[in-house]
């Protein structure tokens, strides 16, 4: 049987686009974060949306309800926006859950069904102890026989990094220069976790060691002070604090329209021209220790769909909840050959101002990681780049046209890639 | 008796109690499959059997873990005490993960991959409520 090339059955534009600040919050809760993210969306629309307008809702969440016991999700979203009693449909795709709502929305508008729809995703981790939330995580883990062995979701990522480390003769000071990199966009994204370079973090700790007496650390460069296990523990070797996202809240949403009428909305529409997904097995059984099996599906499916290579894509926004991942995507998705990646990062080639802008956004290193809003959230920071509204952390000396998402759920289970355009 | 049990998770769980280390073989077209799996992935048949593997690898990949998750904190692993996870790729040619035992987790620098593994079985409870969890450790 002979695979169709993907297609939409009509076009499909963005045309608003907005997220909530991402971070631990003790006076937010879901749903004053969607409320913010659903704000700033609307306001976002250049020539307005009358709410009214939205025909349906779709809300991407892995797991509120471990996170805090509210299952069931969709309706509560519905109402909370005023929203009732339209459809809504909430996805689980773990940390990938809001591509898998912004994708069936797309599939809505181009079938014909809806004109005008919405696209959201939520998470809210904070409120549980690192403990409690490793263990929220590692549900999405394969486990009888992944988990009960012992395997968390740092100790996966560890596992591949220790089979890349073999295979291509990359070390854990590569991986530092994916951190370094991810902080330096950082301070410029006001919606960001952390909005500090790597440098910024030393001189806090320097002044709160001179504050409480203690010796006071003498890094030369960010790199020994990624070496000192005082600065940067292990949490499962080879990853270490700086390799990990963090726990965060968060939402982010998107608002889908026919191509058609797009211009209704904005002149300056952002463009789906391109949708993968893929699947993937655990560890134990997956074809590859250094690969994603599910983006190489994924990224078939939005390449061959919007007829481009990976030369086309300017920047992208790639899943770095550990540090290995942002060079296991880059190469997956044919951004740099297999094992070539960390030598790329090296060079400064992924860096804002480089060939292959990635993780413009600080990524999730940076810029948190609530996982039921991460898709979008790495679409909002397209949106903002595409449209020449990202402010100090703006692609320079670039006439961006393609950008890209690639978003990753559990251990590889489900990976995504979405393709824009500005025209 | 080995026949009678259904290839699940179930019964690779029981045969770990009783020490040995199951895979599924596809009556058809004999591929290979560990752990178990009830359907052939090559060829789609559901005609499969039980094969013991001999419980003989190499270390593939692994982690040493120094946050775990509760079930692994209850059995004493923390910060100062962490434990390595690993990919073992066993010499029938598939592969499983495992504890590692027989290595040092707060030195991960002297573990190595493409190290020899031979199967240990860490029991846990009696009898009834008897859980295996599978282990290597270097041969
Ligand atoms: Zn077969």
């Amino acid at each position: 049987m002979q695979q169709k090339k993907r297609k939409l059955g009509r076009g499909v534009a963005v045309v608003g686009a907005g997220m909530s600040d991402f971070g631990m919050f003790k006076d937010k809760d879901s749903r004053d974060l969607l409320v913010e993210a659903y704000n700033e969306m609307v306001s976002s629309v250049d020539k307005g949306i009358d709410p009214k307008d939205i025909e349906a809702v779709w809300v991407g969440n892995f797991s509120n309800d471990f996170y805090t016991h509210q299952a069931h999700l969709g309706p509560i979203v519905a109402d909370l926006l005023g929203h009732t009693p339209k459809p809504v449909t909430r996805t689980e795709g773990a940390c990938a859950a809001s591509t898998l709502a912004f994708k069936d929305a797309c599939f809505a508008i181009a079938s014909g069904f809806y004109d005008v729809v919405m696209a959201c995703g939520v998470e809210e981790m904070s409120k549980l102890s690192t403990e409690e939330a490793t263990e929220g995580l590692a549900l999405a883990l394969d486990k009888p026989y992944e988990g009960i062995v012992g395997f968390t979701f740092p100790g996966v990522f560890g596992a591949l990094a220790t089979a890349y480390f073999e295979k291509y003769g990359a070390t854990r000071d590569d991986l530092m220069n994916v951190t370094i990199k991810s902080h330096s966009n950082a301070p410029f994204n006001p919606k960001a976790q952390f909005k500090a370079t790597v440098r910024d973090l030393m001189n806090r700790r320097i002044e709160r060691a001179k504050k409480k007496g203690d010796p006071v650390p003498a890094w030369k460069d960010e790199k020994e002070a990624l070496w000192d296990p005082m600065f940067n523990p292990p949490i499962a070797w080879p990853m270490h604090l700086y390799d990990c996202c963090p726990m965060s809240d968060g939402a982010s949403a998107v608002l889908l329209v026919a191509e058609e009428i797009a211009r209704n909305f904005t002149d300056n529409p952002v463009y789906v021209i391109g949708m993968g997904q893929g699947s993937g097995r655990p560890l134990h059984t997956g074809a590859s220790l250094t690969s994603f099996e599910a983006n190489q599906n994924g990224a078939k499916e939005a390449y061959e769909m919007s007829g481009l290579t990976p030369k086309d894509i300017q920047f992208a926004e790639v899943h770095d909840c550990f540090s290995i991942a942002e060079l296991i995507h880059t190469e997956d998705l044919g951004f740099f050959k297999p094992g070539e990646a960390y030598k790329a990062v090296a060079e400064g080639q992924t860096r804002r101002d480089g060939p292959m802008p990635i993780n413009t956004s600080g990524g999730l290193k940076c810029k948190g990681h609530p996982v039921g809003a991460t898709g979008l959230a790495q679409m909002h920071e397209i949106w903002e780049q595409l449209r020449g509204e990202a402010g100090e952390r703006q692609i320079p000396n670039k006439n961006l046209r393609i950008g890209a998402t690639q978003n990753l759920g559990g251990t590889g289970g489900t990976c995504t890639f979405c393709i824009f355009e500005r025209r | 008796m080995m026949q009678e049990r259904s290839i699940s998770t179930i019964s690779f769980n029981q045969f770990l109690n009783e020490e040995k280390l199951m895979g599924s073989k596809c009556k058809k077209c004999g591929t290979l499959y560990s752990p178990p799996r009830p359907i052939c992935i090559n060829c789609f048949s559901r005609e499969m059997e039980w094969a013991e593997l001999k419980g003989k690898g190499k270390l593939a990949a692994f982690t040493c873990i120094y946050v775990g998750p509760p079930w692994m904190i209850k059995q004493g692993y923390d910060r100062k005490h962490p434990y390595c996870s690993g990919v073992v790729e066993l010499e029938e040619g598939v592969k499983i993960d495992a504890r590692i035992e027989g290595v040092d987790a707060s030195k991960p620098e002297t573990i190595k991959i493409g190290t020899p593994l031979t199967v240990t079985y860490l029991h846990r409870g009696e009898e009834e409520k008897m859980e295996t969890f599978l282990a290597f450790k270097p041969s």
